[in-house]
């Protein structure tokens, strides 16, 4: 297992690498980095200035070596709207995104998995069939107006929640975040559902055909001859082998849940990365789109990581044949 | 009196094409420490006997008919944690497909205790060491590194041994083996016959052995149920049945046996195609398929007995026994 890890880590190492290159690539060696880095009302002081910081007067490779460098030290350029460093500005947006996304995916998740796993052993009855029903709606309301209907519904007509924006966070153990206070989780709520609706539908429909698919298998019936509690065969039985999928549709979604969030942080006004990167792009905000580019790919990189980990826990099959290899 | 006394035993399928009578109408005894094979085509009811008895028949099929006594209590009908306890302590079940038997995410050891845990307390220790001593008397090789182990690990025929080991572990009463063996390659198939039929004579346990394979069954069982199209067309020792068939698809079978052809050769076959359980023939369910088929035979034939301990369902049948269906 720690061979597992330590192999998957040195991918990643690779991916990063590749990206960073890339990147490069696409931004000093494709296009003019002068015009993509610095913004066209700099002075021509500034703009020579930039240059030299930039080290965009030296050979390709040297300036690669320089972009690693500036990379680590964790400067990208600077924005030219808020006039701050891209990467921090964007960094600054993180942990708002990331309450959102995971938020929305605990929720598809600890719903999804058990309405699911109930459609799944009761096929024909009622609930069973309603939750289906339910979960059609997720897939086809548009996410906009969903959010808007939440807005009107639960802020404006009962005025149970606020409309947008983030509130005051709260900290625990030096950390903040809208998680630690009543008024952040207030503002997180809807946005968060609105996020979740699309996703609950969809670990809904495929806990539910996992189920459907797995409750047939022999190895559950020959569990069932074993003379096991219903609990302990689908508890542990089904339950086990139809994470597999789960975590790789929930990895894979989580990243989609991120750029979904760029919809929904528009509704609800969530002050995220993805609010941030739709403005960017408008005013042609180069730099911040850059450090944004970089920080969605280390984070896919991680969740990737994370997936192919929780895969090999769950699925000794996979862990096997990775160290035969 | 019978360990198992089987009594009309109806179990049909209620599909949204139609009902499919899977079994209808079977009826068998069966004592202590004896072995009773169930040979039959593909599709002739002989899993969902098995089910029947295991309580696991799940819609949209249902008993429909008849009752099954095991050790003086009804099974049909039966409060589902009482037939649970029955379930692996009592009554064991080996299933066809070895690859498919054992959950592939669960160890070995989990798998097993997890059996022994169903039915009563085990500490860990007294678990393992059972687990082991099973394993060892099924033939597994080093049993405590094994137990560790993951199904995908071990070949068709260990992953069989264990879910033998597993239906032996609380010494069940009865054994249903429904088709254990077809999967494996002969030697491996001839090996677990023989460990198999040492340990159920030594704890005097009744077996129900299922196969496709009358030669198979030849070897091993006492008695001997022909199935058709959910009914049992002929019954007695595996002597009789074997040496002296008396219904027309007996004989077949014996013709169509794989142990009597070279191996990888295409069988002989029974003429025509098993019937469709949706749409089976009226009267005897064989008539298509029978060279000794006469009018008679549309009016579905009453199981007698020509010889004690012999029965057989047909108005012609063979070797020598009297002709009643002409003079009836
Ligand atoms: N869940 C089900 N729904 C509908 N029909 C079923 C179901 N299970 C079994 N049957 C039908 O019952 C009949 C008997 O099936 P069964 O599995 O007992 O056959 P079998 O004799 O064990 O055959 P095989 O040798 O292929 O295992 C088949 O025609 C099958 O189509
Ligand atoms: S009853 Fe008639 S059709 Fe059926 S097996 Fe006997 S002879 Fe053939
Ligand atoms: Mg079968």
């Amino acid at each position: 297992m720690t061979v597992f890890i330590i192999r998957r880590l040195l991918q990643s190492v690779i991916v990063v690498a590749v990206m960073t290159l890339l990147v490069f690539a696409g931004v000093y060696a494709i296009g003019n980095p002068v015009e993509i880095l610095i913004s066209q009302d700099a002075t021509e002081v500034e703009r020579a200035a930039a240059i030299a910081r930039l080290g965009l007067d030296k050979s390709l490779p040297e300036q690669y070596l320089a972009f690693l460098g500036n990379l680590l030290k964790g400067d990208l350029g600077t924005s030219f709207v808020f006039g701050e460093p891209a990467l921090q500005l964007v960094l600054e947006r993180f942990p708002a995104t990331m309450e959102l996304a995971l938020s929305a995916m605990l929720i598809a998740v600890f719903i999804g998995v058990p309405l699911g796993l109930y459609a799944g052993l009761r096929p024909d009855s009622i609930g069973g069939r309603t939750i289906m029903t339910g979960s059609i709606f997720g897939f086809s309301l548009p996410n906009f107006w969903q959010g808007l209907m939440l807005i009107m519904f639960f802020a404006v007509i009962l005025q149970w929640l606020p409309a947008g924006g983030r509130g005051v966070r709260g900290e625990f153990l030096g950390i903040e975040s809208s998680f630690f206070s009543w008024d952040g989780i207030s503002h997180l709520i809807l946005p968060a559902i609105n996020l979740a609706l699309f996703k609950t539908s969809l670990v809904i429909r495929l806990t539910r055909a996992s189920v459907r698919e797995t409750i047939n298998l022999d190895y559950v019936k020959f569990a069932r001859a074993k003379g096991l509690r219903p609990r302990r065969v689908i508890g542990l039985h089904v339950l086990k082998n139809i994470m597999i999928p789960l975590v790789t549709i929930i990895g894979l979604e989580f990243g989609s849940v991120i750029a979904f969030a760029v919809v929904t942080e528009t509704v609800f006004a969530w002050p995220g990365m993805g609010k941030l990167i739709i403005d960017s792009i408008f005013q042609l905000d180069r730099p911040v789109i850059v450090a944004y580019l970089i920080v969605i790919v280390c984070l896919f990189i991680t969740v990737n990581l994370v997936v192919d980990i929780l895969y090999a826990i769950l699925d000794p099959r996979v862990r096997l044949s990775d160290q035969k290899a | 009196m019978s360990l198992l006394s089987i009594e009309n035993l109806k179990t049909h399928f209620f599909t949204k094409a139609g009902v499919v009578k899977s079994v209808d109408g079977v009826s068998f005894d069966l004592d202590r420490g004896e072995i009773l094979g169930i040979v039959g085509e593909s599709g002739s009811g002989k899993s969902v006997t098995g089910f029947s008895i295991m309580g696991l028949v799940d819609p949209p099929g249902r008993l429909v008919e008849g009752s099954i006594r095991f050790d003086g209590q009804d099974l049909v009908g039966m409060a589902e944690p009482v037939m649970r306890d029955l379930r692996g302590r009592r009554i064991a079940m080996i299933f066809q497909d070895p690859m498919m038997t054992l959950n592939p995410v669960l160890r070995v050891d989990t798998q097993m205790i997890e059996a022994l845990r169903a039915h009563g307390r085990w500490s860990d220790d007294a678990a393992r060491q059972r687990c082991r001593d099973v394993l060892g008397q099924v033939g597994i090789p080093s049993p405590e590194e094994r137990l560790k182990s993951y199904p995908h690990q071990f070949s068709g025929g260990m992953r069989q041994r264990v879910a033998i080991a597993i239906a032996l572990l609380h010494e069940p009463d009865l054994i249903i083996a429904d088709e254990p063996t077809t999967a494996l390659d002969v030697t491996i198939q001839a090996q677990i016959l023989f460990e198999i039929q040492k340990l159920v004579a030594e704890n005097n346990t009744a077996m129900i052995w299922v196969t496709h394979d009358l030669a198979v069954v030849a070897g091993l069982a006492d008695r001997v149920a022909v199935m058709y199209a959910g009914r049992i067309v002929e019954m007695g020792t595996t002597e009789e049945v074997v040496n002296r068939p008396f219904h027309p698809y007996t004989s077949g079978l014996i013709g169509s046996a794989p142990s009597r052809n070279p191996r990888g050769a295409r069988l002989t076959q029974i003429r025509g195609m098993a019937p469709l359980p949706m749409n089976l023939p009226t009267g005897c369910a064989f008539r298509p398929r029978c060279d000794r088929a006469t009018e008679a035979c549309i009016i579905e034939p009453d199981a007698t007995t020509p010889e004690s301990e012999h029965l057989v369902r047909c108005y012609h049948p063979l070797s020598g026994a009297s002709d009643w269906g002409t003079t009836a």
